[in-house]
């Protein structure tokens, strides 16, 4: 048992493995081995991750280094993966939750032809892969690599239906953005390399530990480590990629732009709490960052209409708060929230899944209704999540989101102030959601109508498993003052962060705060009843149509970078590129042609010419040597 | 007999040589200048040898200083003998071909 830790790196080859089999076999292949080897690959991880655990668990921690990756000069970085607390719990999460997914989308995916099936599942896995990397790496590149990788598949997979332009667009949006990020992740890496000469974790928080940091360097250093968080994990000012990339197929919606890929922000934050600990400033930069975006995102996801923009806005908002928690230094509720929000938002996205495939690909609220008596398990799981994510006790959101909550409190009451009212517009508009799509009349059309079926077993058993960990998932992380060493998570993590330091509340005083929420968001809960039971279709006025187009954001940032970028782009390649670059190949070319069609006269054929040339040229020689002579 | 008059045959007959090369278009006739400015040259080193291997002799009487060039002389006329064997070979090829021997109606070299 004591060697599970040695064969680790088994995790991130079985999915590696499943890209490669459906990759090049996805011709060959047929569709329901395509499925049964993605999934395999990633149930298979999962239960060399549960084993990792449980080693992790009994106090084991293992860094391994695998072969040099890069050796030059005295630079030295191997490709090491690291398990340890934080990382083996991530593993549980990527794969436990991915493997779900993947099996829902042997069912969702289904009607694709078995080529692009093939092609799906492969991008799947190599996006597990990639994640697996991310987490298991035990240096800054390694995890690079896999930061990378996820974009990548991020991108595949936002366009993977490829003949569709403004998905494409959406995908290339999502790239470039995430490239903005890691530009600064980049520099980031190569400021600790300069200071550190060395970017093994282990190296760098010693090296911490010791003071030898200059503040600023340390700041600068976290400061761009936030930039690339931002960039992955979707906050202002580069979160406008997420609610595009729900042009992807709605699995990978969940998969990757909610329950994984976009908490590797968070993740890397958590990773390297000692050095964000250490920088006061980046720390309030972080939970204002944080902050901000979520009361953003809440706003804008009050009045949109697509199911799966909710969703992504109610991400990007959800994000906003586990920066929050990192901001205030409560790292173990951040990552308790990612826990807790994979569970609840990957079973929201799978239940809106099964909804748009109830409706035939129908995404638009406005359409439904009243769809609760026929997709009754979808209904009831999709119930569970929106408690969950509103946070009412005892279901798993209360618990993460009230972690958050009390340490935004204790770092200043202005804080908690906007989380608590972000907290409530989160519940106002999950519920408006929920109520406009699963209660009332149906307002789609009568073969919509017709069409209504709850999914097949494969899509609903993924969702009722959610839904069960999304119900006991927060016990995990019950407070102290609930039930003394309820907290297994926060001690569980103990030996990878450090509990923050800040003066803790009273017993009391928690109480009161836990429950000034939960009464606040019931009533939330009460209001959008009252508000959406009977929804009619209405046009948005004012403020609503405001925040229905999305603060204008999209259009600011078209105005202020993409258009002058487009048309100096344009500028570059009609004048430049058409008469400066052009003009001087061209006009290489034209000398030269115009050139030897002039010397060519000279070849007259004529040998009493060529004679007399070569008697004036060696008369020439003559008389330059008899004046050139010394 | 002072070395100048050799000099100045030589450069004449060489000129000579060049202005027919030059002017002429006849191949046989330019074929003869060529010959002459080969000649000339024989003659101008033919009269340096002399001069040489006489101011050697009168150092020491079994010497052989200077009678190299005199040597490169044959070398010359026997090339030459062999270059004329070919060229007019040529001649002939062409006078069979074209009927005529003007070099002018030779201007196929530049296609």
């Amino acid at each position: 048992m004591q060697n599970a830790l040695h064969i680790a790196w088994l995790i991130p080859l079985f999915p590696l493995l499943g890209f490669l089999i459906n990759g090049l076999g996805r011709k060959h292949l047929t569709k329901s081995l395509i499925g049964i080897i993605g999934s395999g690959v990633v149930l298979a991880s999962f239960v060399m991750s549960i084993w990792v655990f449980m080693q992790v668990r009994g106090g084991n921690t293992h860094v391994a280094e695998y072969f040099n990756f890069i050796k030059v000069a005295s630079l030295k970085i191997p490709f090491a993966f690291q398990v340890d607390q934080l990382s083996s719990l991530f593993l549980l999460i990527i794969t436990g939750v991915g493997f779900l997914i993947h099996v829902y989308s042997t069912s969702y995916m289904h009607e694709e032809k078995t080529e692009h099936f093939g092609r799906y599942f492969s991008y799947l896995n190599l996006f597990v892969f990639s994640m697996l990397l991310l987490v298991m790496g035990a240096n800054y590149v390694i995890m690079f690599i896999g930061w990378e990788g996820v974009g990548l598949c991020s991108y595949l997979l936002i366009g993977y239906w490829f003949k569709n332009t403004k998905y494409n667009k959406a995908a290339n949006k999502a790239f470039i953005m995430n490239r903005i990020g890691d530009l600064a992740f980049l520099i980031a890496i190569f400021w600790i390399i300069a200071k550190v000469g060395n970017v093994n974790f282990g190296d760098v928080f010693s090296f911490a530990e010791q003071n030898k940091f200059t503040s600023a360097d340390i700041t600068i250093i976290t400061i761009l480590l936030f930039v690339g968080a931002t960039g992955k994990s979707a906050q202002i000012p580069l979160y406008t990629w997420l609610p595009d990339a729900m042009a992807g197929p709605t699995p990978v919606s969940a998969l990757i732009h909610a329950a994984t890929m976009v908490t590797a922000g968070i993740y890397m934050i958590a990773r390297s709490n000692i050095l964000y600990s250490m920088s006061h400033v980046t720390m309030s930069i972080v939970a204002i960052i944080g902050l901000a975006t979520a009361l953003l995102a809440a706003t804008i996801a009050l009045k949109q209409n697509d199911i799966k923009k909710v969703l992504a806005y109610s991400t990007v908002s959800q994000l906003g708060f586990m920066f929050l928690a990192l901001g205030t230094g409560a790292y173990v509720a951040a990552v308790f929230h990612v826990m807790t929000h994979a569970f609840f938002k990957a079973l929201l996205f799978l239940g809106s899944g099964s909804v748009i495939h109830a409706m035939g690909g129908e995404q638009d609220i406005r359409n439904m209704g009243g769809l609760g008596k026929k997709l009754k398990i979808t209904s009831a799981t999709f119930w569970i999540g929106c408690i969950a994510i509103a946070g009412i006790p005892p279901f798993s959101g209360f618990f993460s989101k009230d972690a958050i909550l009390l340490s935004a409190y204790e770092k200043s009451p202005v804080l908690y102030g906007i989380a608590l009212f972000t907290a409530l517009l989160t519940a106002f508009y999950m519920f408006r959601l929920l109520f406009i799509t699963f209660t009332g009349k149906f307002r789609g059309t009568h073969e919509q109508e017709h069409h209504l079926h709850e999914s097949p077993a494969a899509m609903t058993i993924p969702l009722i498993i959610l839904a069960a960990l999304s119900f006991v998932g927060g016990f995990v992380g019950i407070p102290e003052a609930i039930m003394h060493g309820g907290d297994k998570l926060g001690e569980f993590l103990l030996p990878v962060i450090k509990p923050h330091e800040g003066t803790p509340v009273s017993h009391s005083t928690e109480y009161a705060l836990m429950g000034l929420s939960t009464v606040l968001v019931v009533v939330m809960i009460i209001a959008a009843w009252f508000k959406f039971k009977n929804y009619q279709r209405t046009e948005a006025t004012g403020l609503g149509k405001v925040l229905e187009n999305k603060w204008y954001v999209d259009e600011l940032y078209d105005r202020a970078i993409v258009n002058p970028l487009s048309r100096f782009g344009g500028f570059l390649n009609g004048v430049i590129e058409k008469y400066v670059i052009d003009g001087v190949v061209n006009g290489v070319g034209k000398a030269v042609n115009y050139g030897s069609r002039q010397l060519r006269l000279l070849q007259s054929g004529q040998v009493g010419s060529y004679v007399l040339l070569m008697v004036l040229s060696m008369l020439v020689v003559f008389v330059l040597q008899f004046f050139l002579r010394k | 007999m002072p070395i100048n008059y050799y000099i100045f045959l030589s450069i004449a007959l060489f000129c000579i040589g060049i202005v027919g090369v030059l002017t002429r278009r006849n191949a046989i006739i330019i074929f003869m200048c060529i010959e002459l400015m080969l000649n000339a040259v024989n003659l101008l080193l033919v009269a340096f040898s002399k001069m040489h291997h006489a101011t050697a002799l009168a150092a020491d009487t079994a010497t052989t200083a200077g009678t190299d060039g005199q040597l490169f002389v044959f070398f010359i006329m026997v090339v030459a003998a062999a270059e004329v064997s070919v060229g007019l070979a040529i001649i002939v090829m062409m006078y069979r071909n074209i009927h005529s021997v003007d070099v002018n109606f030779l201007n196929r070299l530049k296609h």
